[in-house]
């Protein structure tokens, strides 16, 4: 069943065209991975699902429903969740309050405790550090404090940009996992990654963006033996 | 000794009120970054309310007190929607002269309809003086006092502790991060206004109960006390505004004390351009970069 539906959707910030005419869909339970270079448009599409930024033209469809006129606080409570760039916890708040504040939508307080169970058997070093302000974690206890954030509000579409930047190659791999098994959960990912190898070795199906269009798609294997894709992305 | 004692009693009196307007100036600048020039005018509202309902309809104190915070609190909530929120993606110049124009509506519009001069506020708590050790403490000082410390302890609790509170903090560290955990920034916008001129509704009760006489003038020179009391405490930190609100009082009374009376007010602005000097940041300011 199809979750999402971008269809031809035109981004600009003034007078500079970043996203032009993209479409691509989304299954229920799949990975999909949206690869690309540096300012390919990758985090102008993310944004403008989750509505921090407003399409000037095209169409963003979720479960049938238009996107494009609500308001991110809406699109949360839709269900599509947004891990964004540089993952942008909230710098002198607690652990706990961060995630607490991924829940802000969540009425039910029987529900909330649930979450933090859920989210605390997933990433065990977040109970660890429940009290510690946010900003003296590492990059990657922080990768994990933002997903753990993104799942508070419960998502059914989790959009990920770019979680492995800049982190130390154990927890790039460990990163990988957590995605693999939130989708053995039933959670749909839209992945965005500059790690092309990688994304595409979990991703059930791919899309290369170049320059703000959409260049080639495919399932994450074919994308992974394409000779452009290899010679673009994987270092030959 | 004894006189310094009395002025610490006397600038801590003076003190809580600044300190109640710093918070407004503080919390707002911390989520919109918009210096709201209008605030001592607030504060020239709830005395005007406080002297209406005192005089009209004979309410007492903490019935006065929280009846202008209420209103206050929706006359912030009012000046943000109409005044501000147009401009929220205006230069950070439009909004700020916009704020001195709402700053000006309001004194000449209170003026207008009440008349420009002061007026005597009604006496509901009757003084009483303490002697305690040679030092002399009025009730009313006791009252201002406990009064701006429990309504500064409320505030630190909802900051902390409630739902709104946490998405105060989270809209002014990251607006957009804010948004994505379902936060709508304008609703957490309106309630900051809304405490923050609660506060200087009750202090302009306070004032009124203080020093007799309000007039709609009367928010000028204390907005820009308090507005220095911030930037002292480290502008958008809300311990930083009180502990800025009572070292202005301190200090103006102190130098009251001393015989400078004609240059108390000519001190807080020195003190202003020290600590943009010295220590740009305030006392409890991060060093943050301004954000692009
Ligand atoms: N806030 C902005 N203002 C102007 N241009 C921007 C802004 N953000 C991104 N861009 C431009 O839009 C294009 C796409 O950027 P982005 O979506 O961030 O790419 P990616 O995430 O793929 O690296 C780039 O050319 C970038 O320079
Ligand atoms: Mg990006």
């Amino acid at each position: 069943m199809m979750i999402l539906k971008v269809s031809d959707l035109a981004v600009n910030y003034g007078a500079i065209k970043a996203v032009k005419g993209v479409s691509f869909e989304i299954n229920e339970g799949e990975i999909v991975s949206l690869i690309g270079a540096n300012g390919a448009g990758k985090t102008t599409i993310l944004k403008t699902i989750s509505g921090l930024l407003k399409p000037v033209e095209g169409t963003i469809s979720y479960f049938g429903k238009d996107l494009k006129h609500k308001k991110a606080s809406h699109i949360v409570a839709e269900g599509i969740s947004h891990v964004p760039e540089g993952r942008h916890i909230f710098p002198g708040m607690s652990v706990k309050e961060n995630l607490q504040l991924g829940a802000f939508l969540q009425k039910d307080r029987t529900q909330v405790k649930e979450l933090f169970t859920e989210v605390y058997s997933q990433f065990p070093i977040l109970r660890q550090r429940e009290d510690q302000d946010a900003a003296t974690l590492s990059g990657g206890e922080q990768q994990m404090l933002a997903i753990g954030r993104a799942l508070m509000s419960k998502p059914k579409l989790l959009l990920l940009d770019e979680p492995s930047m800049g982190l130390a190659p154990i927890f790039i791999n460990k990163i990988f996992e957590i995605i693999k098994a939130i989708k053995n959960r039933g959670t749909t990912v839209l992945l965005i990654e500059q790690n092309a190898k990688k994304a595409l070795s979990i991703a059930d199906r791919g899309y290369v963006l170049a320059t703000g269009e959409i260049k080639m798609e495919g399932t994450g294997a074919q994308l992974l033996a394409s000779p452009a894709v290899q010679k673009a992305y994987l270092g030959g | 000794m004894q006189t310094f004692f009395q002025q610490v009693i006397n600038g801590l009196s003076l003190g809580s009120i600044y300190a109640l307007l710093a918070l407004g100036y503080t919390m707002v600048y911390g989520i919109i970054k918009l210096i709201n020039f209008a605030h001592g005018d607030i504060y020239m509202l709830g005395a005007f309310w406080g002297y209406y309902v005192i005089n009209v309809w004979h309410f007492n104190f903490i019935a006065a007190l929280l009846s202008a915070m209420v209103i206050c609190g929706l006359s912030g909530v009012i000046i943000e929607y109409f005044a501000y929120r147009p401009l929220r993606h205006s230069p950070r110049i439009t909004a700020l002269i916009t704020a001195i124009g709402v700053s000006f509506f309001l004194e000449n519009g209170m003026a207008y309809l009440f008349g420009s001069n002061a007026r005597d506020f009604p006496q509901i708590v009757k003084q009483v003086n303490y002697n305690i050790g040679g030092v002399r403490i009025s009730n009313i000082q006791i009252q201002i006092l406990a009064t701006a410390c429990i309504l500064m302890l409320l505030l630190q609790l909802i900051i902390r502790y409630t739902k709104m509170g946490r998405a105060m903090r989270a809209v002014s560290v990251d607006n957009d991060a804010a948004q994505l955990v379902g936060i709508n920034p304008n609703l957490t916008i309106s309630f900051t206004f809304a405490l923050g001129s609660a506060l200087a509704g009750a202090a302009g009760v306070m004032i009124g109960l203080y020093y007799n006489s309000i007039d709609p003038l009367m928010g000028m020179t204390p907005g820009i006390k308090a507005f220095v009391a911030a930037v002292v405490g480290g502008i958008g930190s809300v311990p930083g505004a009180s502990l800025g609100g009572f070292l202005i009082g301190l200090l103006e009374t102190l130098v009251q004390s001393v015989g400078l009376s004609a240059y108390k007010d000519a001190v807080v602005y020195v003190v202003l351009i020290v600590i943009l000097l010295i220590l740009p940041t305030g006392i409890f300011g991060k060093n943050v970069k301004e954000k692009v």
